[in-house]
């Protein structure tokens, strides 16, 4: 049962069943590892918080988020995006854990659900047009105009802009979740074929596997990284519109 | 041979591993609606309940730990280069005050000896006076000797001559003449004495 490498991400309810209104919202192994995700992030940035002016390792670490997030917002979206860092953090943080708690094995990759991730970028999507429309009123539909196109084309290009606002949320969501649940359906391919080739061939895909973990660590932080930052691209458009 | 046994293996395990997954398949759990509700709740409650509680407790602490820590580093430099500036002056004054001691103390020695030569040379005069003043009475002194010793000289001379008269001739002589003899024969004798 356990070789089936899609098993690993099914979501079974932990504990009792609650529905409210015949809704179901029972407390799942996804919940538990958004809650574990969650107190992880709560307790170390807790912990960096002491006011020390030599900083220990952890206030190192969580100083250093701090500044680096800081950085990637001001980089690529400017000052005028600073009211927004808070969020940008927590979503950082948020998908970077959960990620990571993915990596431990037997555990639950949050991200790599279609439903989690696509929630959050369509709220992303909605939250920055709404930005962008109270900032630049309908001046943000220039957003679809870039200057300095040909009359004739105009058209075909609008529609095209149009499309690919449109399916922002989409490609912000299915990239989280696509690379998590490929990453973590290869490993368990390997894993599946160093259990069934045994102790005569079962070095070659463990040292994929054991290669795999790395590359999904990496994949794991850049992926969090990217979805952080082309939130931050998008409010750049919303924020500062210039095309 | 241990090839053969070696893909034969390989090549049953992965029947087997297929097998195995085709039985169980069921497409990907992602795409079942069961939990997508339970999931958005959940999601919602934790991110929410995340993002505010960084958002009004935690961030601000750490932002707020950066700034003073900035505005201490720049403080810390300030006072540091005060303290430089203030370090470089001190050694200036001490070098200074050093030059100043190495110049007064090589005057003070200088006036010293100056004082001291000087007094030497004072004290060395006087008793070169002294000495000369001291010579020159001496000298007087011995020339009165001569003269005051050639008269009584010449007086005993005289008188033991003509006492020496009276007792061979048994007469007083003149003395007037007798003296101007023994004078005339002293002189004669001192000359001698004296060398010619």
């Amino acid at each position: 049962m356990a070789a089936n490498p899609m098993y690993q991400f099914n979501v079974y309810r932990i504990g009792p069943e609650i529905k409210i209104n015949n809704i179901d919202i029972s407390f799942t192994n996804a919940s538990l590892f958004m809650v574990i995700s969650s107190l992880a992030i709560l307790i170390i940035f807790n912990l960096g918080t002491k006011r020390s002016i030599i900083p220990n390792k952890i206030q190192l670490l969580a100083e250093l988020s701090y500044s680096f997030i800081s950085k990637m917002i001001s980089d690529t979206a400017g000052s005028k995006a600073k009211p927004y860092f808070s969020f940008i953090f927590s979503l950082f943080m948020f998908v970077l854990f959960c990620n990571m708690f993915g990596m431990i094995p037997y555990s639950f990759t949050v991200t790599s659900h279609i439903i989690v991730t696509f929630v959050l970028a369509a709220f992303i999507f909605i939250g920055v047009t709404i930005i962008g429309f109270i900032k630049h009123g309908l001046g943000y539909l220039k957003l679809f105009v870039p200057s300095g196109v040909p009359m004739v084309l105009l058209p075909l290009i609008v529609v095209i802009e149009i499309i690919s606002y449109l399916s922002r949320p989409i490609s912000l969501s299915v990239r989280l979740f696509a690379n998590m649940m490929a990453g973590h359906t290869m490993m368990k391919v390997f894993g599946g074929f160093v259990v069934s080739l045994g102790i005569v061939g079962g070095w070659l895909p463990l040292g994929f596997s054991v290669a795999l973990t790395g590359l999904e660590i990496l994949v794991a932080f850049l992926q969090a990284y990217v979805f952080a930052i082309l939130t931050c691209i998008y409010l750049n458009d919303a924020l500062n519109l210039h095309h | 041979m241990l090839k053969k046994i070696i893909f034969q293996f390989l090549a049953l395990s992965l029947i087997f591993t297929y097998s195995a997954q085709s039985a169980e398949s069921g497409g990907m759990p992602q795409l079942n609606p069961e939990f997508w509700v339970s999931q958005i709740f959940w999601l919602v409650l934790t991110f929410g309940l995340l993002f505010i509680i960084l958002s009004k407790f935690i961030l601000p602490k750490i932002s707020n730990n950066l700034e003073t820590r900035k505005s201490q580093i720049l403080e810390n430099i300030e006072t540091a280069d005060k303290q430089r500036e203030e370090t470089e002056k001190k050694v200036k004054e001490f070098d200074k005050i050093i030059n100043d001691t190495k110049v007064e103390a090589k005057n003070f020695f200088n006036s010293e000896r100056q004082k001291v030569l000087d007094d030497i040379n004072n004290k060395r005069l006087s008793l070169e006076k002294d000495i000369e003043k001291e010579i020159i009475k001496a000298e007087e002194e011995i020339d009165q000797l001569k003269k005051t010793s050639q008269e009584k000289v010449t007086k005993i001379a005289i008188e033991t001559s003509s006492d020496l008269v009276k007792q061979l001739i048994g007469e007083d002589i003149n003395k007037s003449s007798l003296s101007a003899i023994v004078e005339d024969l002293s002189k004669k004798e001192m000359e001698k004495h004296n060398g010619i």
